[in-house]
């Protein structure tokens, strides 16, 4: 089977500014796929490519098989919601979500009628005769979905569509997407800076840097395994620690701190060699071992240096022996278990399979 | 997309069909704008070197109109005084309006602004030339404003100190250009960020040591063009020196418009016109030098 | 702040004083323009239409006065247009240059247009008048265009375009209608600006007189005054009129897309 978009070295200059690194991807049909990067990195340009707004200076893009070059935005089997909704104001709602369907060949009231299903598919029923600009911004962003869906696009693209929207409505959203997108089966791309938020929605995310894809992989994946620091640190918070590879068939390392350690082929890069390196270890895969608790086999001595008390968890900075830098511990603040004081020893357990090696 | 680019200074390269699009978009009010106002300006300056007799031009150039410009006296009066009044006005004009974009800016609720500005623009709309006509009116030997204050019985005599004189040129200029003054003032006054006002007092100046230290300085850009768009066109104003100005309130472009229209004249028409214009040129000039501290910083 | 808002409305009268003067003067019965006043008459209303030279004046106006607006409006799109949408070389410069005929001198604008058509043998009349004024009346409908064209939000063309419109269906279904109350508020003021222009009127006429220009030959005649008075408050309440009109559309422009009021025309 064949991918629904196919993008195959695809690079985009902007006279000496290299927009898209020779990027190549596969999506699939009913896919719900995120582009995650910080700003400049090539996101919104390439989601543009998709839609048809920017042409790439070389690569190709077929989508459904066919070959996209020289086919305008128009043509092209992609509906996009804008990051700032465009809801014509001059229109009411249900003028804009029918504003796909002039030229289709359906009679008035067929098209009358996919406007209201459409309208009701977004919690919209009922809406139809407001006008554009009286619409809240959640509203807005609806109708910008219930208008792009309208058509039955082959792929939807979503440009950092729930960025204007407050926090709450924002994680509302966030799941009504997600059901929307499995109820339509339609194949959806989305353009976030939020990390949480392409885990959250994501059935596969490309990581993106400097115009080029540096992971693309499931949520779990990108989390627990990812390929660089970089993408380590942006997903999340992530421990670095200096690290001495002593043995790269095996891999065994020294890591400062916690000591000699010996972990899987999964957990360390193909192309891991003998020497220097740094591993990575999340805060919540580390714990601290309160009083009473059982020994592990694995501890490692350290002070609380500062903590930060977040109601349900608790983020301690310990500082563990024979390391520059202190470590983020986060500590569920389950029943029973206190909170500690700067400048209280802790005994720092952790596990092998938790440590993530970085070659770069 | 290329908005943000073009910020970031887009190399050329990428511009490129953007620059042939807006190219050919602009293209038909700047070729308008060339053909109509810089070919004849650049005519205007070639025939101020020709001499002319009745119809036909001497194409041969010469100095002499300049010449005769610079050094008869009734031609150097008619200049300085047009400078002198132009001046004038653009000082009355601006003293005045200021406190007006400054109530209008910060004392009225953002929703009543546009209707204030709105009132202060209507009258700039309405006939020109009636308006000026309305100040000879008001302010005649039996005009309104004497005949008005002889009935109240506040005076005996018409006061006549008040037309067909450089001070009613003065008045009716500056009640003239008004809303020119105001709104650029306004605009300048607009963009303050309110809270620099708190900081001010908050480090302990008071309200109106926080005017002369904050709000006039950060407002200055607005005055500095309001002085320009009222000084410069009031120069060659030629309606109301002609109505109220008497034979001692007549200006430069009275002048341009006799040696164009009456003494068939044009070489030496456009040499006033030159040298009006390049006077007018040079004091703006140092005009925006003098105030580059103010006009500095993030537009 | 109290006389601060005392000095504001005095500063209203005085820029209202003038105008204030016209009714009460049209509608008085005397020749002399002057206090105490004598009777109300409706006369000097009813004289108007009775001057062919006058009726031949407006005429003339009318027939520039639309013209000038027509054409000024197309060229302030295009600059316009050209500003908002897209980066070009010597963008500033240029867009600066276009606006100058905003702040020279008229007199300098008409003696040198004068100059230039002269030379080039054109008659004097109303096509010469509409040169001169719609070179004036373009930086103005290019400053009430600008703004709609700026508030224009890119993505709502893209928009249309990714839902299946062509560039022109889209400058048609969206573009056209979210700036038209701005076209038709440059196209008023356009209007009203080329009805009142005397200077460059005045030297390009030629032999068939614009209204100012023959307000302005009826100055010289006291006994005309009355008349002039009558005509001037026909003129203004008309101007006031198009101007309330260009003030709802820019309004209900700014309402349609959505946004903040942020001031007057200019």
């Amino acid at each position: 089977m064949t991918a629904l978009i196919d993008l195959k070295n695809v690079n985009k200059y902007y006279g000496d500014y290299h927009a898209l690194r020779d990027v190549s991807l596969e999506i699939a049909q009913g896919e719900f796929f995120s582009l995650l990067g910080p700003s400049g990195c090539g996101k919104t340009t390439l989601l543009r490519t998709i839609a048809g707004f920017e042409d790439p200076s070389d690569g190709t893009l077929h989508i459904a098989g066919a070959d996209m070059n020289g086919v305008p935005a128009n043509a092209r089997p992609t509906n996009m919601v804008f990051q700032s909704y465009a809801i014509f104001p001059h229109l009411t709602v249900a003028e804009n979500v029918g504003f796909g369907l002039r030229k289709s060949p359906s009679s008035k009231t067929d098209k009358m009628k996919s406007v209201e299903e459409a309208l009701e598919m977004v919690g919209l029923k009922g809406f139809g005769g407001r006008a554009a600009h009286a619409l809240s911004g959640g509203q807005r962003q609806r109708v910008a979905l219930a208008r792009a869906l309208i058509l039955k696009p082959k792929v939807l693209l979503l440009d950092e569509p729930l960025s204007a929207l407050d926090k709450k409505l924002r994680e509302q959203m966030q799941s009504e997407l997600r059901r929307l997108q499995r109820q339509v089966g339609i194949t959806f791309i989305l353009v976030t800076h939020d990390q949480e938020e392409a885990l959250i929605m994501s059935d596969r995310v490309a990581v993106m840097f400097e115009g080029e894809i540096a992971q693309l992989a499931d949520p779990q994946t990108l989390y627990k395994r990812p390929l660089s620091r970089k993408v380590g640190d942006f997903i999340g918070v992530m421990n670095f620690l200096p690290a001495a590879v002593r043995n790269a068939t095996a891999i065994e390392l020294d890591v400062a701190g916690l000591g000699p350690v010996t972990i899987a082929p999964d957990q360390a890069p193909s192309t891991a060699k003998t020497g220097p390196a740094e591993v990575g270890i999340r805060p919540e895969m580390m714990s601290i071992l309160f009083e009473g608790e059982p020994d592990r086999e694995t501890i490692a001595e350290g002070i609380i240096k500062d903590r930060a008390y977040y109601g349900d968890m608790t983020y301690y900075d310990v500082h563990l022996k024979n390391v520059d830098q202190p470590i983020t511990i986060s500590m569920k603040n389950i029943i029973g278990r206190p909170v500690l004081d700067i400048g209280d020893t802790a005994r720092v357990s952790w596990d092998a399979r938790s440590l993530v090696l970085f070659s770069d | 997309m290329l908005s943000r680019l073009a910020g970031m200074d887009a190399p050329l390269a990428i511009l490129n069909t953007e620059n042939k699009k807006g190219l050919a978009l602009i293209s038909a009010p700047l070729g308008y704008v060339i053909a109509m106002l810089a070919v004849p300006l650049a005519a205007i300056l070639l025939i101020s070197f020709w001499t002319q007799d009745f119809q036909t031009f001497d194409t041969t150039p010469t100095l002499n109109n300049y010449r005769e410009a610079v050094t008869d006296p009734l031609y150097r009066e008619l200049l300085f005084r047009s400078i002198r009044i132009a001046g004038l006005v653009t000082l009355v004009t601006v003293l005045l309006a200021f406190p007006i974009a400054y109530f209008i800016s910060f004392h009225v609720a953002p929703s009543r602004k546009s209707l204030w500005l709105f009132l202060i623009t209507i009258p700039f709309w309405t006939s020109y030339l009636i308006r000026v006509f309305l100040w000879k009116v008001i302010l005649g030997f039996n005009g309104v404003l004497n005949s008005g204050l002889q009935t109240v019985g506040i005076i005996d005599e018409p006061l006549t100190f008040i037309l067909y004189n450089a001070n009613a040129v003065v008045i009716t200029l500056a009640h003239a250009f008004a809303p020119f003054a105001i709104l650029p003032i306004f605009v300048a006054l607009e963009k303050i960020d309110r809270s620099l006002l708190e900081a001010s007092q908050d480090l302990g100046e008071s309200k109106l040591s926080t005017f002369f230290r904050v709000t006039l300085p950060l407002a200055m850009p607005g005055v500095v063009a309001a002085v320009l768009i009222v000084f410069i066109p009031t120069i060659g104003d030629y309606v109301t020196p002609r109505l109220v100005g008497g034979p001692d309130g007549l200006m430069i472009a009275n002048m341009i418009q006799v040696q164009f229209l009456r003494l068939n004249n044009a070489p030496m028409g456009a040499t006033l016109a030159v040298i009006a214009m390049v006077s007018v040129s040079l004091i703006a000039l140092l005009f925006v030098a003098l105030n580059r501290r103010y006009l500095r910083g993030p537009r | 702040m109290k006389s601060l808002r005392t000095y504001a409305i005095l500063y209203l009268i005085f820029l209202y004083a003038p105008i204030a003067l016209l009714p009460i003067f049209a509608f008085n019965d005397a020749t002399i323009i002057a206090f105490p006043l004598s009777g109300f008459t409706t006369q000097w209303f009813t004289e108007l239409p009775q001057i062919p030279a006058l009726i031949d004046s407006v005429k003339n106006s009318l027939y520039i006065a639309v013209i000038t607006a027509i054409l000024s409006t197309l060229l302030g799109i295009c600059a316009a247009r050209a500003a908002a949408k897209y980066t070009f070389r010597f963008k500033r410069p240029i867009m600066g240059f276009i606006m100058v005929p905003l702040v020279l001198p008229e007199i300098i604008v008409a003696v040198s247009l004068l100059v230039i058509l002269l030379q080039l043998g054109l008659s004097l009349g109303a096509g010469t008048v509409i040169m001169g004024h719609v070179l004036i009346c373009t930086p103005f409908c290019i400053a009430i265009l600008n703004s709609a064209f700026q508030n224009l939000d890119p993505a709502m063309e893209e928009a249309a375009i990714d839902l299946g419109e062509t560039p022109w269906s889209t400058f048609r279904l969206v573009t056209l209608p979210l700036v038209s109350p701005a076209i038709i508020s440059a196209l008023l003021i356009s209007f009203t600006i080329s009805l009142d222009e005397f200077i460059i009127a005045f030297f390009l006429t030629g032999t068939e007189p614009t209204l100012p220009v023959y307000l302005w030959s009826q100055l010289r005649f006291p006994a005309r005054i009355p008349v002039v008075m009558a005509l001037g408050t026909i003129l203004v309440a008309g101007s006031i009129l198009l101007l309330i009109l260009a003030e709802m559309m820019r309004r209900r422009g700014l309402r349609r897309a959505g946004l903040q009021d942020k001031g007057g025309f200019l």
